[in-house]
């Protein structure tokens, strides 16, 4: 029990500080990065994407669907950061990587197309 | 300034519109302004990538840029024509298909990506590699998942299911969970052990999607849609990599979110739905045998409507395929033109997508006040003189709130059988997606207009002119 007390009082802490140091000195935050900070950016991103979807009125949920899954795209970067510092005569590597920029790159840009199509719909025409 | 932090305020700008352009995305009066946010800090993230992002040797201490710039150009070249050309050529009726495509493609870049690392770095500890392999699970499953989807959306790969696969598809995935920790503990001897994960993956994501019926392939490409979110959060999780991680978890959890909302509206759980229970339930409603259909010619159809006050027109997937969303829109303005107060029932999972119906009457240029949710409508259907349901079959089934066994129980419904008149255009006396009988066909209030719903609302409109 007081383990958890302290989890929590610990928990309350990061928190604080999370918040101080994203709003003033977000520079000095970024470079020290560790595995704890990662895990709550992962948090506060659950609960933003969360916040962000509720109540969206059924017309939207296709655009949505569709925005979300070009945001994912994001993936892309790992495949440029691997393939980036692969070694020049690593053909398996280099292949399988190309592909991967290739398969990114369509879902970045396929998806926001596709989108921007659908929403241009819904567009009020005079 | 370093470059990592100039990459770091990339990162930042980044994930700013990842949230910025999502919550935009979510209201209808800044959905396009929110999506092309979102698209400029995806730009400015990945340029930011080629050109600041530098790795430290931990050994040497030395700093290596991002190489292969040719290779990686090239590949972007490839993937920005042939992403921009599929997504501007597609029909606006096959866009679910599509967004199931390119999720797919997301999924598999992922899973190439660790498969990539394993190979070039063969990392040691437990939590990298325990990463990689999970990024390569999810991330295959997501492909294939998408990809059996995709064929499904086009008809192209049929329904099949039966009790044992949903013993099969638990304990595959528990074997390779399993096989993930064994291997993310060992040393790279047991590296080439990746291969059977992959291919194991591959195969879970084909068993997972094809005993759920084509009516939820929407649910089904959200779900896997977040599941990409999650490879993609993986990925960043291995980098370190801030934007990776916010963008990822961020879809991975309101994607998580709308399929559960997306199931909400069709008032089943979300394992119902996985569990293929749609398709596995024999049951095909009850027995029309006995019962009779009258038919509807056009020129009685077209009076009916004519003197109608009022009409409201049931959309569905039929009107889709047909193309027949323009026509409609010029049916609609003939009869306002005769007095006759005309709107839209959109019900929620309409199409094949939900809200996919008002992305298609909305490229007719339908008027955005005129197309009315489901609960709005049905208090108004007993005092509507007619309804016409073009191309819907499931949506409008009585047997929803009726029939205790059937499949589609419990859903809720565009009452369409509580309106004056019913007419009902419809190809043939096929059964809807969900695969089941419909009471409402067989109405006394129910006339049936069979035939193509474009060239039917073509005769109708001329009918309606000459009278």
């Amino acid at each position: 029990m007081r383990n958890f007390s302290t989890f929590i009082a610990q928990f309350k802490i990061r928190l604080n500080l999370l918040s101080m140091i994203m709003l003033s000195e977000f520079q000095g935050f970024l470079t020290s990065l560790d595995i704890w900070d990662i895990c709550f950016i992962l948090l506060l991103a659950i609960f933003l994407g969360i916040e962000v979807i509720s109540n969206v009125p059924a017309i939207l949920h296709t655009p949505l669907m569709s925005g979300a899954n070009a945001i994912h795209g994001v993936v892309i970067i790992g495949s440029i950061i691997v393939m980036g510092h692969t070694a020049p005569d690593n053909y398996f590597a280099l292949t399988l990587g190309f592909l991967a920029v290739v398969l990114g790159t369509l879902n970045v840009v396929g998806g926001f197309v596709v989108t921007n199509r659908m929403l241009q719909m819904f567009k009020k025409k005079k | 300034m370093a470059n990592s932090d100039i990459l770091k305020i990339c990162y930042l700008l980044g994930s700013l519109s990842f949230i910025v352009g999502l919550k935009m995305l979510s209201r209808p009066d800044s959905a396009k302004r929110g999506n092309l946010f979102a698209a400029l800090g995806m730009t400015v993230a990945i340029a930011g990538t080629i050109l600041f992002h530098e790795n430290v040797n931990s050994v040497t201490g030395e700093v290596s840029r991002i190489g292969n710039l040719l290779f990686i150009f090239g590949a972007i070249a490839i993937g920005t024509v042939t992403g921009y050309l599929s997504a501007m050529k597609v029909k606006m009726t096959a866009m679910p298909q599509m967004v199931s495509l390119f999720n797919g493609m997301g999924g598999a870049c992922a899973a190439l990506i660790s498969l990539v690392e394993m190979n070039t770095h063969h990392p040691q500890e437990f939590g990298i590699r325990f990463i990689i392999f999970l990024g390569l699970m999810i991330g295959t499953v997501s492909f294939t998942g998408s990809m059996i989807a995709f064929g499904k959306l086009e008809e192209k790969i049929k329904d099949y299911g039966s009790k044992i696969q949903q013993v099969i598809n638990n304990t595959l995935v528990f074997a390779i969970l399993g096989l993930i920790v064994y291997i993310a503990q060992g040393d790279s001897t047991t590296d080439s052990l990746i291969w059977v994960v992959f291919a194991a993956s591959a195969v879970y994501g084909i068993l997972f999607v094809m005993p759920i019926g084509g009516a939820d392939m929407p649910v089904v490409i959200s779900l896997l849609n977040s599941f990409t979110g999650i490879a993609a959060a993986l990925g960043g999780f291995m980098y370190d990599n801030q934007v990776m991680l916010t963008g990822g978890i961020l879809v991975g959890s309101a994607g998580t979110i709308l399929t559960i909302l997306m199931c909400k509206a069709m008032n089943r759980s979300l394992w119902n739905v996985i569990s293929g229970a749609f398709s596995a339930n024999s049951s095909s409603g009850k027995s029309t045998e006995g019962l009779s259909i009258s038919e509807i010619n056009v020129t009685d159809a077209a009076i009916l409507c004519a003197y109608s006050q009022r009409v409201t027109i049931v959309p569905g997937y039929g009107l889709a395929v047909a193309q027949a969303q323009h026509t409609c829109h010029e049916f609609e303005k003939v009869l306002e033109q005769k007095g006759v107060e005309v709107t839209y029932a959109v019900h929620p999972v309409a199409g094949r997508m939900p809200g996919h119906m008002n992305v298609l009457l909305a490229e007719a240029d339908v008027p955005y006040p005129k197309l009315k949710e489901m609960d709005e409508v049905n208090p108004q259907l007993p005092n509507t003189d007619v309804v016409i349901v073009i191309g819907a079959n499931d949506v409008v089934n009585p047997a929803a709130e009726t029939d205790p066994s059937s499949p589609i129980y419990g859903m809720p419904i565009i009452k369409a059988n509580t309106a004056k008149n019913i007419i009902v255009m419809k190809r043939s006396m096929g059964k809807g997606y969900a695969g089941i009988e419909n009471e409402l066909f067989y109405d006394k209030k129910t006339r049936m207009l069979f035939g193509d719903a474009k060239a039917s609302l073509e005769k109708l409109i001329t009918e309606l002119k000459s009278a």
